[in-house]
């Protein structure tokens, strides 16, 4: 098996007196989707914003691509090319969807200097932005809010995406939109980490699974694997997908 | 890239929002300057006392909207803001000191050159002493507001003391140049002209500001940082870089605004700074902290209300702009313009 593209091992993560991760690790191969799942406050945030750099971590190592990231500055591993969307969504209500899109742009000053064929492939998996597109972003529905996010981070090809929760609070229509694209992203070849509660959704989508609990991975397989052994979800996530049918 | 290859197959509902523009604090300066009319009086005293608060709202403006942004960027409360203010001044009393041959020439042209010269000599100087002062007194300290409030306090009076020990501690005169001297009439009404080029200045540095803000991609970054920097770094900026810039500018701006301010006064006290320092917190709260608008619109109804009340009622004119901010936080208790900041 080939390296994966990232890597964590033994992380710990403080934030001030609290020990949150209790030594993760996680894999993220190449080209997969890897969810994230686990109850409210397993640590799946928390891991997701250390691999950021947004909490440093204090123990344990992050290797992208090879090097080890768990020092470096946030700005540092966007650059590397991790695309972020946090669970708040993070959208600049202030500005426009386009405004929103060009700072995600990382190598376009203007809106005429962005890749017009990436960005049409982006309208068509949410068509929203292109008709909001001069609107301000707070304005948007919290759906179109969530598509926002996402369409941001793809705005420009990245290597990885970490994606915090993007079913939370969205009407089943439009979570159906998400898994379609999704699914384009997967086909695509992007790799992603996708952090979930929402079972039903992970499950249509995942390649890979970890599940967390206590601030530690304490399963990782393929999701096929669990979708299918209704037992083992219910003692990791204490549920039974068919409850969610 | 191609186009997906599977149809999106339910789309999100799309009711197009309705954009509604906040235009309520933008009336209250026209609201305030017609409320004060039939108290004042006279039309001629009313335009004469309305472009002296104009001007000296246009002064406070141009010195303000730095700190909104450095408070709004990274949180940083930087009570030494008026350091820049007071050496900007002086620094105009030192270069048209140097150039009196110019100043009281009454070639328009000769004027215009020196006032130009002192400015930019104030601002080169306060941006590059902003440099030092981000490094050394600010930086240590980030995310610390208490640290912050005691240090750029510290800061402060360092700065002051320095400046006493530089140009001395008494007032230095800064005479306006002869072409700027005297009013023009508009009916019976006597408007002095520095206060009308303090205004046009003013809306120019407004407009400037507005137009990166807007129209170019570091302004972009900084209305996206106020509102939310730790994205803004997700995306792969370093906003740190950021707010040094904007720390520069905005030292700059208060040496502008100094040097404008100390002509209006037509002298210069080493205590200028600290003095207005209370006015500047005033003008960003009721504008909401990291608004450059709401700095704008607190800044002229500061200036308005100023001289109204101090022609009215002078002792109300004390405590009338505290009175201004209590009201506009019962309000809006974010100010005129919330940023939602996260």
């Amino acid at each position: 098996m080939s390296e994966p593209l990232l890597k964590l091992e033994g992380v710990h993560t403080h934030i001030g007196a609290y020990h949150i991760l209790h030594g993760v690790d996680l894999q993220v191969a190449q080209g997969e989707l890897t969810v994230l799942l686990g109850r409210n406050g397993a640590g799946k945030t928390t891991t997701l914003r250390t691999i950021m750099g947004l909490w440093q971590a204090s123990q344990g190592t992050i290797h992208f691509e090879g090097t080890d990231i768990a020092a470096k500055p946030t700005p540092e591993i966007a650059q590397s090319g991790i695309a972020y969307v946090p669970e708040n969504m993070g959208i600049f209500s202030d500005l426009t969807v386009a405004e929103n899109f060009i700072l995600a742009a990382r190598g376009s000053r203007r809106i005429e200097d962005m890749d017009a064929e990436r960005l049409e492939w982006v309208f068509g998996l949410f068509p929203a932005m292109k008709r909001f597109w001069q609107h301000p972003a707070g304005l948007l529905s919290g759906g179109q809010k969530q598509m926002l996010a996402v369409a941001r981070a793809i705005v420009e090809p990245r290597k990885l995406l970490l994606i915090d929760e993007p079913s939370k609070g969205l009407a089943p229509a439009i979570i159906q939109n998400m898994i379609v694209a999704f699914r384009e992203l997967k086909r695509t070849d992007t790799t992603i980490l996708l952090v979930e509660q929402n079972f039903n959704f992970a499950r249509q989508l995942g390649d890979q699974v970890a599940v967390m609990d206590g601030g530690r991975v304490v399963h990782a397989g393929t999701m096929a694997a669990l979708a299918e052994d209704e037992a083992l979800q219910q003692s990791l996530l204490g549920l039974s997908l068919a409850a969610h049918q | 890239m191609t186009t997906p290859s599977e149809t999106v197959a339910v789309q999100a509902p799309e009711a197009l929002p309705v954009v509604r523009t906040d235009r309520l604090p933008l009336l209250l300066v026209p609201a305030l300057a017609l409320l004060a009319l039939p108290f004042v009086g006279s039309f001629s005293t009313w335009v004469t006392l309305t472009f002296a608060g104009l001007a000296m709202g246009m002064i406070i403006f141009i010195i303000a909207s730095g700190l909104t942004l450095v408070f709004g960027l990274m949180d940083v409360l930087n009570f030494g803001h008026g350091v820049f203010i007071t050496l900007g001044a002086f620094m105009a009393t030192s270069v048209l000191g140097l150039m009196t041959a110019w100043t009281v020439s009454g070639s328009l042209l000769l004027n215009l050159v020196a006032v130009l010269a002192a400015m930019l000599v104030a601002m080169t100087v306060a941006g590059g002493v902003g440099v030092a002062y981000e490094r050394l007194i600010i930086r240590p300290v980030y995310g610390q507001p208490l640290k912050q409030i005691l240090i750029t306090m510290g800061g402060m009076i360092v700065g002051e003391e320095l400046i006493k020990v530089i140009w001395g501690p008494q007032a230095r005169p800064l005479l306006l140049p002869t072409a700027f001297q005297g009013s023009i009439l508009m009916g019976d009404a006597a408007v002095e002209k520095y206060r009308i080029i303090a205004v046009v200045l003013g809306l120019l540095v407004f407009a400037a500001m507005a137009w990166v803000l807007s129209r170019t991609k570091a302004g972009l970054l900084i209305r996206a940082g106020v509102q939310d920097r730790e994205m803004v770094e997700s995306l792969g900026y370093r906003i740190r870089r950021l707010f040094i810039g904007v720390f520069i500018v905005g030292s700059a701006l208060a040496g502008l605004g100094g040097v404008m301010w100390g002509l209006y006064q037509q002298s210069v006290i080493p205590q200028l700074g600290s003095q207005v320092n209370v006015l500047l917190f005033i003008v960003i709260i009721i504008g909401g902290m990291g608004s450059v608008t709401g700095c704008f619109i607190g800044a002229l109804l500061v200036g308005l209300l100023g001289n109204y009340t101090g022609f009215l009622a002078p002792k109300v004119a004390l405590f009338s702009n505290i009175l201004l901010m209590v009201i506009v936080l019962l309000w809006r208790p974010e100010g005129l313009y919330s940023l939602g900041k996260k």
